[in-house]
């Protein structure tokens, strides 16, 4: 195991943080953690990802990345246990596809969703049953996205289980029906047993209370506009 | 067995490009298949179903979709000949934040000048060139964003300077001006020819961009 010296910071509300530490935890990687306060970022924050400002950063021995897409990879290439994504090209290229859908069509979505009212809401939920309709498909007939054991894409769309509950009580609706994705809803009741995943997930009414307050804040500021 | 590798493309789109100078630098061979973006093809709705978008590279029946993601694939496919991604897993990983930069930023800003007037154009162009100097940054002294030989990196941000005239011209700008460093590396990339046998000709660009806005009834 390559040795050095390896720090997240991260936030434990964020869904983006959460399955860099899931990776490193599956590969049996030792890091500290460091936690940040979102809305007073700290100047090590700054000075590792001084482009986008965003958790998580992964430091490896001083050297910082980021993007937690990128930083699964960089994971993944570094500590060889445990493979994250598959060895075959083309299966490299779905997992790759389907985390870049699911980081940019189903979180946005579902965020869009919980924030929108009315018409708006409506739309917006119909267009988030459309993208979760596409990962159903894609985990059907299997136990995990990555095949028997959780792999890449599980770590991507992990945010599912817990941070689209809190956002769907938030938001008053309900996405992830196990009547339309029965599928879906199994993968996440699997994913969300195993102890590594648990362990690393923050407290729900910690989470629920972000979400809430977040929401708050955002339609105060829309009934503040002039 | 021979491969079969099929592109579908638009010969106006960056993200096109991406791939084709990836297969040239590989030594692929491969079918093209031109779409027209307002009257896209049934096998494009097929194969790429999600986000209907070009480039789709198809390879032996089978569908990748997102530029990145099939540059990617070809450099694991291919990886006797030219390898497009580092060996290092940090300067790996450097690689694809730069081109997950570039994929947020420069086309939708690019948009916003082409496509736009007034004060949007405007901040949209100060954006625009802080981007660049940012990769400036990033470039340093190198010849090439890989280092001394030309890789992803390259790839990714490459075919937008066949924009440059596009934005230069709608915007009254010059990119050159603030940013020399880079028309320079674009210009060095040009002179292989994986790169400027991919590389559509950025007057035409131009009269391609204006003839969207128009049938998206932009001024």
């Amino acid at each position: 195991m390559p040795m050095g010296e390896v720090k997240v910071i991260g936030a434990a509300t964020s869904l983006f943080s959460a399955r860099v530490e899931w990776a490193l935890k599956l590969k049996g990687v030792a890091y500290e953690y460091i936690e940040e306060d979102l809305r007073n970022k700290s100047p090590l924050l700054l000075k590792y990802n001084p482009i986008h400002k965003k958790v998580p950063v992964l430091v490896h021995d001083g050297e910082p990345v980021s993007e937690s897409l990128v930083i699964l990879e960089y994971i993944d290439e570094t500590w060889k246990e445990n493979p994250l994504l598959p060895e075959e090209p083309y299966e490299r290229a779905l997992a790759r596809f389907w985390a870049k859908f699911s980081d940019e069509k189903c979180v946005f979505g579902a965020w869009g969703a919980c924030r929108a009212e009315g018409e708006e809401k409506e739309k917006a939920i119909e267009s988030a049953h459309e993208s979760l309709a596409y990962l159903e498909k894609q985990i059907e007939g299997k136990k995990f996205f990555g095949g028997e054991q959780i792999g890449f894409l599980d770590l991507v769309v992990g945010w599912m289980p817990l941070w689209l509950g809190v956002m769907e009580e938030a938001g008053g609706m309900k996405l992830l029906e196990a009547e339309k994705f029965p599928f879906l809803h199994e993968w996440a009741q699997n994913f969300i047993e195993i102890p590594l995943i648990k362990e690393c997930m923050p407290p729900r009414e910690k989470l629920a209370n972000y979400f809430q307050a977040s929401l708050s804040y955002l339609r105060s500021l829309a009934t503040n506009k002039p | 067995m021979a491969d079969e590798v099929v592109l579908l493309n638009s010969w106006a789109s960056p993200f096109g490009s991406r791939v084709r100078i990836a297969l040239a630098e590989k030594g692929v061979k491969y079918e093209i298949k031109e779409e027209d973006l307002f009257n896209k093809s049934p096998l494009l709705l097929t194969v790429n179903p999600v986000h209907n978008k070009i480039p789709v590279l198809i390879h032996n029946g089978k569908p990748i979709c997102e530029s990145l993601n099939i540059v990617q694939y070809i450099d694991e496919v291919w990886r006797g000949k030219s390898p497009l991604l580092p060996s290092d897993p940090y300067q790996r990983a450097q690689a694809r934040f730069w081109a997950d930069f570039i994929d947020k930023k420069i086309y939708e800003t690019g948009k916003k000048i082409w496509r736009g007037k007034g004060e949007q154009q405007e901040t949209a162009k100060k954006e625009l060139i802080e981007i660049f100097k940012l990769l400036e940054g990033e470039l340093g002294d190198k010849p090439y964003f890989g280092g001394n030989n030309f890789g992803f990196l390259d790839i990714a941000l490459v075919p937008f300077y066949s924009r440059f005239y596009t934005l230069e011209t709608t915007g009254n700008f010059s990119i050159e001006a603030e940013c020399p460093k880079l028309v320079a590396w674009a210009k060095r990339c040009l002179e292989k020819e994986s790169v400027s046998k991919s590389f559509p000709d950025p007057h035409k660009v131009y009269e391609f961009v204006l003839l969207v806005n128009k049938k998206l009834g932009i001024q």
